[in-house]
């Protein structure tokens, strides 16, 4: 993709759950369109080398912030460290998430507290920080990752799917809630994207699901970082309470 | 300006009441003027002027102008 400005210069955002993948790629993007990030995963250290190679890359800050979203005396620390350290948020993006599929009979209570601990509490735990800093700016971007699976289903992920539906309707509640604030808040919802854990699942599965795209071919992280750019952007300063779909026209 | 002064300003200008209104007794809820948007207005102006993050059970227990003395109380602040 090429831009002609850079559309995220001077403000400052914190990414979740960035140190591969989707994350990986919003991550780039936004350093690419001149933000200073705050880039987030849960392993120690795992971030150190891609902050240092972006900031040379793109001289912005890329700061490394490594805490689980799913503590919430962790999600307070960071945030406070982002207020000391920036004293401002423009954008969050909520990305840090887990995948664990399971049949209905199979899905036991410890797989349900993994997946409702990180996808939905710990997206709420990050808004609840973040809000408090944007309401107070009176502006700000939330950006939250649905899937395509939390609108439409997927065998084998009443679970999953049922984390990412809820993160359409916090999603829609907080955009009530903010807008009065000037905070937007929208989701994205990826589809069938080229990532580890798509190139994980079987052969035929994985044809299944390239065939079931209109668009004939696998996203990309750079497909879904490139929503997360738009709605980050000024040029989105009208949009709140959206789940975009970025997904080539899949059929689930 | 002591801690109690500045807080007592806080819950004045946060919650558009005159100063002699703003006792321990004053309870979330109790006016219409300290409503659940004004709560977060409050807490806002709490965390800047004292330069602190409420943390999320704190902001759900700032139940009273004297609760959130106690609370204050927490992160340092002297009454």
């Amino acid at each position: 993709m090429v831009l002609t400005s850079k559309l995220l210069a001077g403000k400052v955002a914190l990414i979740t759950g960035c140190s591969q993948g989707i994350g990986k790629g919003i991550l780039e993007m936004f350093a690419q369109n001149g933000a200073a990030v705050f880039a987030n995963d849960v392993v120690e250290g795992s971030l150190d080398s891609i902050a240092t190679a972006l900031t040379d890359k793109y001289q912005v800050e890329i700061t490394p912030l490594y805490f689980d979203v799913s503590n919430s005396e962790q999600v307070k620390q960071a945030f406070d460290k982002v207020k000391a350290h920036s004293e401002k948020l423009d954008v969050l993006v909520n990305n840090a998430g887990i995948m664990i599929d399971a049949l209905l009979p199979m899905i036991s209570p410890d797989i349900l507290t993994k997946l409702f601990s990180v996808n939905v509490f710990g997206t709420i735990y990050c808004m609840q920080y973040a809000s408090r800093i944007m309401m107070k700016q009176k502006q700000g971007s939330i950006i939250n990752l649905a899937s395509i699976v939390g609108v439409e289903g997927n065998i084998g992920q009443v679970a999953y799917s049922g984390t990412k539906a809820a993160v359409v309707g916090l999603t829609k509640s907080a955009a009530k809630e903010l807008a009065r604030y000037n905070v937007r808040v929208n989701a994205i919802a990826p589809g069938f994207i080229d990532t580890a854990m798509a190139r994980s699942i079987p052969e035929q599965a994985f044809t299944e699901k390239l065939n079931a795209i209109k668009l004939g071919r696998i996203g990309t992280p750079e497909d879904i970082a490139g929503g997360a750019l738009y709605l980050a952007s000024d040029l989105a300063s009208y949009v709140t309470g959206q789940v975009i779909g970025v997904n080539g026209g899949m059929l689930v | 300006m002591d801690s109690t002064s500045k807080l007592k300003q806080v819950f004045a200008d946060s919650l558009g009441l005159p100063l002699e209104q703003i006792t321990d007794d004053l309870k979330y809820h109790s006016l219409p003027e300290w409503d659940s948007i004004a709560h977060m207005s409050l807490v806002a102006a709490i965390d800047d002027t004292f330069s602190i993050t409420l943390s999320t059970d704190d902001v759900i227990n700032l139940s009273s102008f004297a609760a959130a003395k106690e609370i204050l109380t927490k992160y340092g602040v002297n009454f």
